[in-house]
């Protein structure tokens, strides 16, 4: 396909691989924000192209894996609900939540069905105009066009057997988490090339001068990671802390105007809580009062929520960047794809699931 | 989650004055799928845009697609006279 098969070239790969054994001379540590870069670099192995001196650490960039257990469990209690057709991204039905997960009320008989777009979850609305649809609206800022779009027709023709239970993340606060935590290694980001081909690379000058990071916004093939992690290294070698972008053929500075215009109708910014790393302020959306009539969360007055978290899962410390999947004991033997017990297991885009996936499942060799 | 895929503008129906209804018939590898394009209005026929869970995000910029070839190229040159 054009656009993909390009920019997966295995000759200007190595290229690019020796240029940056070439520029390294010092040890350094990126984290990769986003899931599918994780995805990408491990299917694609490459982190075994660059020098042992450059770690890649995985950052939390998987919303399927940091929407909170509360969001999970509530998701379940309204989809064991009768008169309720659930609908969701296929990645969310395997989630563990404190003690089931959506597949097995589908199992039970629950209508949950998985849906690519959140516009198909407004259809099914206006098809069964007897039962309440409700939609898992979760994600970054890729996402929130797609949903703020679902709620905004919702409204505007009436559907009122259509609602959200929202989930939504933002990037940029969750990398201030990071970066002021004491246990913190990252000195730079690639950071996630749709979410800013959305919001447009604006709001990360003030992180990159605060904390003396380089960020430089990444696309997704091996050699737009590669071409990343060479500006990232060209920066951190020279001193420099500047924000760059080398997706440019699909982010622009300022983003899409038009899409952001209708996130901040539809929603507004609240504190939210990650899965295995806690509340962090500002970082999450929520739908504005007067989409509160689409809000599933007031809609099903959903309030004793109580959540059980596996013991032995330490995702939350993988989220973040300072345990890597082989130092859980846990890691491919009670946890695997098929029985997950943390986030990161489930979604494909979770750094377990890629490690398990693509057999690094022994220790770090490089 | 995040993933994103681009595709070719094979049509496009309604207009840039009714965005909500603007929608395309684009094409993926061969598999065409309808994609809402009340973000980027201004797309048009034959434009590539990036597409997730139905909506184009972007337009791909054809001329800056091409720049990393253009610089990896003259990497390999140099390349190759570092090492002729």
């Amino acid at each position: 396909m054009k656009y993909l098969d390009e920019y997966r070239d295995p000759k200007l790969a190595q290229q690019l691989s020796r240029q940056i054994h070439k520029i390294t001379t010092k040890p350094w540590v990126i984290m990769e924000v986003c899931g599918g870069q994780t995805h990408a670099i491990v299917k694609f192995g490459i982190d075994q192209l660059l020098p042992d001196k450059i770690e890649l650490v995985h950052g939390p960039g998987c919303p399927v894996c940091v929407t909170p257990l509360e969001t999970i469990d509530r998701a379940l209690a309204i989809a064991s609900q009768k008169d309720v057709i659930f609908c969701s991204f296929g990645d969310m039905l395997r989630v563990p939540g404190s003690c089931r997960d959506l597949l097995s009320i589908k199992a039970e008989g629950g209508d949950i069905r998985i849906v690519y777009s959140p516009l198909d979850a407004v259809k099914v609305a206006q098809e069964n105009p007897d039962k309440e649809v409700v939609f898992f609206a979760v994600g970054f800022e890729t996402t929130a066009p797609a949903n703020a779009m679902a709620v905004y027709q919702a409204a505007e023709s009436g559907l009122s057997n259509f609602s959200m239970l929202v989930s939504h993340v933002l990037v940029p606060p969750a990398m201030e988490a990071i970066l002021s935590s004491k246990a913190n290694r990252v000195q730079a980001f690639l950071a996630a090339g749709h979410v800013c081909a959305v919001m447009g690379y604006k709001e990360y000058p003030p992180i990159a001068a605060k904390y003396k990071v380089p960020i430089v916004v990444t696309g997704f093939e091996p050699l737009d990671i590669l071409q990343g992690i060479a500006m990232t290294v060209q920066q951190l070698e020279e001193g420099r802390y500047e924000v760059e972008n080398q997706y440019v053929r699909s982010v622009k500075e300022h983003g899409n105007q038009n899409a952001q215009h209708l996130i901040s109708r539809v929603f507004q910014v609240i504190p939210r809580k990650w899965r295995g790393i806690g509340e962090i302020p500002y970082s999450g959306l929520g739908l504005n009062r007067q989409y509160r009539d689409h809000d599933a969360e007031i809609k099903f007055k959903l309030d004793d929520i109580k959540t059980k978290e596996s013991s032995d899962c330490i995702s939350g410390l993988i989220l973040q960047g300072t345990k890597k999947p082989h130092d859980c004991p846990a890691f491919g033997t009670k946890c695997t794809p098929e029985h997950p017990l943390g986030a990161t297991m489930v979604s494909s885009e979770g750094t377990c699931s890629a490690y398990f996936r693509y057999k690094r499942n022994y220790q770090w060799t490089k | 989650m995040c993933l994103a895929i681009p595709g070719k503008i094979e049509s496009i129906t309604g207009s840039a004055e009714d965005i909500l209804n603007l929608k395309g018939k684009v094409n993926f590898g061969g598999i065409l799928k309808e994609v809402c394009l009340a973000y980027v209005p201004e797309a048009q026929v034959g434009d590539y845009v990036l597409v997730h869970v139905g909506f184009a995000l972007s337009l791909v910029d054809q001329q800056e697609a091409m720049k990393v070839f253009d610089y990896l190229k003259q990497m390999g040159e140099l390349e190759e006279l570092e090492i002729g």
